[in-house]
Parts: C-alpha cells; structure tokens; sequence
C-alpha cells in the first residue's frame, strides 16, 4: 500500500517536471523566433533607408546635365524593384530571402556603378552636399552589412536548437521552421568601396 | 608536378583563409578606454591625458569612447573591426547604446593609413554618417598625416563630446565647417598669429635679458627653438597623471549597427 504511494508521487513529480521543462523549452523557442524576426525588421529597415537615400542621391546628380542617364535609370529601375518584394516575416525561406536578396543586390550593384561614373565628375566629387550623401550611402552599406551578419547569427541560433534533439521532435509537432540565411552576394563579399 | 602546385594553392587557400578568420583583439582588462596596440602611437603622457579626458567623460554622461590603434587589421575591412570591437567589448552602455570606437590604423611603411569612427546604435542621430565623416577628413586626418596621432584623436573627441552631449547640434558642425577656401585659412592665419606673437614676446624678454636688439633676437631664437620645445615636452609628461584611478565603470554592453565613417591617408 505504502509503496503504490511512493511510486505514484514520483510519477507525478516526473511529470510536474517534465511538463515545467517543456514549458520552458517551448518558451525559449517562440523567444528565439521573435528575436530572428525582430532583426529581420532591423534588416529591413537598413534596407529601406538605402531606398531612401536615392532619390536625394539621383536629384544632385541630375543636377550636372552631362551625366550618364542610363546609369541614373538604372538606379532608379533597380530601386523600384527592389522595394517591391517584400518578405513575410514569419515565413523566412529559403526562396523569399533569395528573391529579396536578389532584387537588393541589383539595387547594390547599379548603385555601385553610379558611384564608379561620378570619378569622372570632379565638379560633382567637390559638391558638399553630394559628400554628405556619399558618407551617407557608404554608412548605410555598412549598415546592411552588420544587420545581415546578425540576422545570420540569430538565425543560426535558433536553427541549431531546433536542429538539437529532443528539440527537434519537439519543434517539429509544433510547426517551427528553419530560417534561412544571407548567403555572401556573388562579388560582393565586400561592401562597394567608394574612395573619397 | 601539377599535383604540387593544386596542393600548394589549397594550403595557401587554407593559410589566406585562416589569417581571415583571427579573433578581434580582446577586450583590455582592466578596462581602459585608450588602447595603443602599436604601444608606440601615443606617449605614456598623451596616453594619460586622452584615457583621463575620456574617463572623466563617461564617468559623467555614460557615453563611453574608446580608442584603439592597430597595425594590423587581421583581415578585417576597416569598418567591419571598428563594428566588431564595439560589439565585443561592448562599448557603451546596454540601454542607451551610447558608444563609440576610433578605430586607427597608423600609415606604415608603404601601407596607407586609415582610420574610421563606429557609432553605437543610440548616437547614431547626434553623430550622423555624413558628421562622422567631416571629423575624420577635418580633425583627423590633417594630423595624422604630419604623424600627430594624439593631435587629431585629441581634436575628434573632443568634438564627439560636446555632439553626443547635445550641446552642438550636427547640423551646425557640418555648416561651421563646410570647406569655403576662406574657412580654411581663418584657423591657419590664427596658428600663425600665435606663433609670432609668441616669438615676438620671447625675442622682447631675451633681447631685455642678454642685451641683444629686439630684431636681432628675434631671428636669433630661431635656432634656439629646438632646445625651447624640449622644455615644453617636459612640461607636458610633467601634467600626465590625470585622472588615472578613477575608472570609467567599464564597458557597458552597448551594441553597433553599422553607423559611422572612416578614412585614409
């Protein structure tokens, strides 16, 4: 009689355990996934300034009537296209984050090309208010770069715990998805450098 | 043969990566704001006087500016070390986010010099990109180039002081500051006041001194003036110690979001 109760308690504080540690555990996971999402945002908005920047960028150069017009075009073709893909957040696959890298990596690679042109512009390399832009773009690839690399590194944390067992049968009866990852662009490893 | 050559561009391969992939420096413990990793940069005094002006600082806004000087940028870009020490370390406090790295690679040899100012994520809108980058071309990089390191460190921070601190508003710095060729001459025609009202008041006393005529002195003292700034360097290791125990609370967990701009000479 006695034993039966000794056994029935710890079956029951096994469970007590075992549901507190999965509780524990399902909580650390949606906390990890908030954080993958949150710096997606951050992601986004670093990009969305970028975006920002180029319509002042493509005035002051217009500004000098010799200028190349097909790289403006080029530009202003690459931005648009760029701001119209658009990633849901709580579905960071492979295939949106490729599309989305994409559309921003012509966008980085026209832009680039603007800054190339301008060599052959003293007066334009002169003007104040193109510096400032310029210092500005350069500050903002920077920032593109630091928020992918901590995107990647969020995304690899939580990748790894929902990849550990048990982990993984747990994450996978409750529909929690591997993140995808920036991949380093083609060419691109570093950021454009724009000699001042 | 050509098995030879595959296998020696592989080990080259993995040698190149490797050099890639070398930790940041670690963060000084005890912690010190001023880091000369060249140990040669800044003298013991210069040393004192920045990491003392720098403490003094953070110990009263928690804005925290760090120096570091390197040769060698372990295969970082410029900017990418300047980001990675700031997050590392954690400069600046972790709310607030209130840091800042001078990141200074002195010019060697046939390597160019560079240098690059990191923002933490919280100063980002008193010191924007554009800001960042007119003290690094205005106050920096004039004196880095004439070897002047502590010069120009001295002259960055002490204008990231008073921006972080609000009490310049950026705007005014980039108009105070925009380069008109009349702009650029009013601080150099002051310098050179100076020097020769200095001069000219040194010729009075040693003219009064050693019976020498006033003019003649004058151009007299220009040989001597060697033995003169040996006095002054004395003078100057002489008022290092300041603010040496104090501390600043150390680093704070601050985070780094890209903001900032650099240079090169």
């Amino acid at each position: 009689m006695k034993k039966s109760w000794i056994i029935g308690g710890v079956i029951v504080l096994i469970l007590i355990i075992l549901i507190g540690n999965s509780i524990g555990k399902y909580n650390a996971l949606v906390d990890r996934e908030e954080a993958v999402e949150a710096q997606w945002s951050q992601v986004e908005n670093v990009y969305q300034r970028r975006a920002d920047l180029i319509p002042n960028l493509v005035n002051t150069v217009k500004g000098y009537a010799d200028f190349e017009q097909k790289t403006l075009t080029d530009v202003i073709e690459a931005r648009s296209k760029a701001t119209s893909v658009n990633v849901n957040p709580q579905n960071l696959d492979q295939q949106s984050l490729q599309k989305f890298q994409q559309a921003q990596g012509q966008l980085g690679s026209a832009l680039s090309r603007l800054m190339v042109v301008v060599e052959r512009y003293p007066q334009l390399k002169a003007n104040e208010n193109f510096l400032q832009l310029q210092a500005q773009l350069e500050g903002t690839e920077n920032r593109i770069t630091v928020e992918r690399r901590k995107f990647n590194e969020v995304a690899r944390e939580y990748n790894s715990m929902i990849r550990r067992f048990p982990m993984n049968l747990f994450a996978s009866s409750f529909d929690f998805e591997r993140k995808a990852y920036f991949e380093a662009d083609k060419g691109a490893e570093e950021p454009p450098k724009v000699e001042f | 043969m050509r098995k030879h050559i595959i296998s020696f561009i592989l080990i080259a391969g993995f040698l190149i990566t490797g050099l890639q992939a070398q930790d940041i420096p670690k963060r000084p413990s005890p912690p010190r704001l001023v880091n000369d990793l060249t140990g040669n940069t800044l003298s013991k005094a210069e040393y004192n006087q920045l990491e003392g002006t720098l403490e003094q600082y953070a110990r009263k806004t928690k804005t925290r500016i760090a120096v570091v000087i390197l040769n060698d940028l372990r295969g970082y870009a410029m900017s990418d070390l300047a980001f990675r020490i700031g997050e590392e370390w954690g400069v600046g406090d972790a709310e607030f986010n209130n840091g800042i790295v001078i990141l200074v690679k002195p010019k060697t040899g046939g390597d160019e010099g560079e240098t690059f100012i990191a923002t933490g994520y919280g100063l980002e809108g008193a010191i924007p990109d554009a800001v960042a980058h007119r003290i690094v071309t205005n106050e920096m990089i004039p004196h880095f180039k004439k070897n002047e390191y502590y010069a120009g460190l001295n002259g960055a921070s002490s204008i990231i002081m008073d921006l972080a601190s609000g009490e310049y508003p950026p705007k005014e710095y980039l108009r105070d500051t925009s380069t008109s060729p009349l702009a650029a001459l009013v601080p150099l025609l002051a310098i050179l006041g100076v020097f020769l009202l200095m001069r000219v008041s040194r010729a009075r006393s040693y003219s009064v001194g050693h019976g020498v005529p006033f003019w003649a002195s004058l151009f007299l003292l220009g040989s001597l003036g060697g033995s003169r700034g040996g006095h002054w360097n004395d003078f100057s290791s002489g008022g290092g110690s300041f603010g040496g125990g104090g501390g600043f609370g150390g680093f704070g967990g601050g985070s780094f979001g890209g903001g900032g701009a650099g240079g090169s000479w």
